[in-house]
């Protein structure tokens, strides 16, 4: 079963720890999170468990269909948007229990002072493409 | 050259490996490469002795690799470079593979994984594809449940009713890539039927026959699924049902029931009513009541549920809804369902609604959209 791991940098439930955000980081810090990212990452792929994972730049820009030959309609990018995703990570596992455990240990990435960081992730099941043969 | 005829060869050719000495997993790895070679290079140079070009490929590969291992430790080759001669025993090679690659150690997803690769021949690639993971994440799945499995020995049989469940997943994993995995399943059930005498592998082949059968009339334009009722009967495959049918028979007759050969009667009692309306329900039932009697599972009670509705209407099937545990997946669209033919149609927009939130695949959420749209437009003054 395939599960997305959205890391909610900003806009998930009542943040569990008040650290500053990854641009008042050392850069030794900066290393630090980013290489817990990586092994975790190659770790999963030791596993048999990973499938793609991506980091988000933290600007994005809202697009919309504005009718027939009109160009799309803009809106942002929005410095301070309430949610803000930072990444996500795409798993494929043999349980929900599994795909929950995962994303706690996601969650540990170090970050100022190389303290855990305990940053929200949301876990979501993909659906499958093939509904099962069986009726 | 044919792909198929190639993949056929790779149980017996692993096991001309492991018969000379190599380990199951440094034998595997082994044939998986010469099986690479031979597509590559087969098209343009085919030999004339396949099985025989495969086993000295993959025997020299095996001898490389070993070698190097060897060396890397500082010991002495542990294998004979020279292989034993002899007459050899396939089948209980190749059933003590099916055995191996769905070891009850195994997860689900690896005891799939592996038996595609070693029983079914895959290439790690196919299997990657199949399953839309990265080739590098399937190949050290199926690296991480062979040391799962290594020095297990396999001198007594092994248990088939994990083969059995590994194959059933396979097959209902349908299409995946550029493999029909459904159609290998069949293939490779095909084949465990013919290395055994247990009436539920020919249960669980009749059963897939007949499921198989039905395909190409259960997806509609655009991957839309299609419920039973409404298939377009026709295409349905007769050559398969009659076989399905006809093995199923030979299996009940032996009289030791299973699930698979009860799972296969329901399924042919479908495939034997030329249209929906002429389904006999009756038996459906009772088919369903052995099944309880054999698993206990709880699913079971809910498609029996389903039956029951279809045989002594609805009210029969929402009483036999009540003893049903409701966080089953598809419970909802059952209650759905029952409700809709029980008259109670704002009921049923809202679980139908509720169902497809919980949906667990887009074919079957899209279609319970529509089935709440439908029951809502029927509501609209």
């Amino acid at each position: 079963m395939k599960y997305l791991l959205l890391k909610h940098y900003r806009g998930g439930p009542t943040p569990a720890a008040d650290h500053p955000p990854m641009d008042q980081w050392t850069p030794e810090e900066v290393d630090a999170h980013i290489r817990f990212m990586r092994d975790f990452a190659a770790r999963l792929e030791t596993t048999g468990e990973f499938v793609d994972g991506q980091a988000l730049a933290p600007e994005g820009t809202f697009v919309r269909y504005d009718g027939e030959g009109r160009p799309p309609v803009t809106d942002g990018p929005f410095a301070e948007t309430k949610d803000l995703i930072a990444g996500w990570m795409v798993i494929d596992v043999e349980s929900w229990d599994r795909a929950v455990a995962l994303a706690g240990e996601l969650s540990a990435a170090p970050g100022a002072g190389g303290e855990p960081i305990h940053e929200w992730l949301e876990v979501r099941p993909f659906l499958s493409e093939q509904s099962t043969v069986a009726e | 050259m044919n792909e198929s005829l190639l993949r056929e060869l790779v149980p017996a050719v692993i096991g001309v490996l492991v018969r000379r000495g190599a380990d199951f997993a440094s034998a595997e790895d082994a044939v998986q490469e010469a099986l690479i070679r031979a597509l590559e290079t087969w098209p343009d140079d085919p030999p004339r002795d396949p099985k025989g070009w495969l086993v000295t490929v993959a025997w020299r590969r095996f001898l490389d690799a070993a070698r190097a291992e060897a060396s890397r430790r500082g010991r002495e080759l542990a294998v004979e470079v020279e292989p034993p001669a002899g007459p050899v025993p396939d089948t209980d090679d190749t059933l003590r593979l099916y055995f191996l690659c769905a070891h009850p150690t195994l997860s689900p997803g690896s005891a799939v994984a592996l038996t595609l690769r070693a029983v079914g021949g895959l290439t790690t690639r196919q299997i990657a594809t199949a399953h839309l993971v990265p080739e590098a994440t399937m190949a050290q799945r199926i690296s991480r449940a062979k040391r799962r499995i290594a020095g297990l020995r396999l001198d007594q049989p092994g248990d088939l009713a994990t083969v059995l469940r590994v194959l059933y997943l396979v097959f209902n994993e349908g299409y995946g890539g550029d493999v029909d995995l459904a159609a290998e399943a069949i293939r490779l059930t095909r084949h465990l039927a013919a290395l055994t005498d247990e009436p539920e592998v020919v249960g669980l082949l009749a059963l897939m026959l007949l499921h198989h059968a039905r395909r190409a009339s259960r997806t509609g334009p655009g991957g839309r699924l299609v419920p039973l009722a409404e298939q377009d009967r026709s295409c349905w495959d007769t050559e398969l049902i009659t076989e399905g049918v006809m093995i199923l028979q030979v299996a009940l007759a032996r009289d030791r029931l299973g699930e698979y050969q009860a799972q296969a009667a329901i399924a042919a009692l479908h495939a034997d009513a030329r249209s929906a309306g002429e389904t006999d329900w009756v038996q459906i039932v009772e088919w369903y009541d052995e099944l309880l009697l054999l698993t206990g599972n709880p699913v079971v009670r809910l498609n029996r549920a389903v039956a029951a509705g279809e045989a002594d209407g609805p009210q029969a099937g929402l009483a036999a809804l009540a003893d049903v545990d409701p966080g089953l997946p598809r419970y909802t669209a059952v209650a759905a369902y029952l409700h809709e033919r029980a008259g109670d149609l704002s009921r049923a927009a809202e679980l139908y609604a509720e169902a497809s939130r919980a949906a667990t695949s887009v074919p079957e959420r899209d279609h319970l959209t529509r089935e709440t749209a439908r029951v809502r437009q029927l509501l609209r003054p």
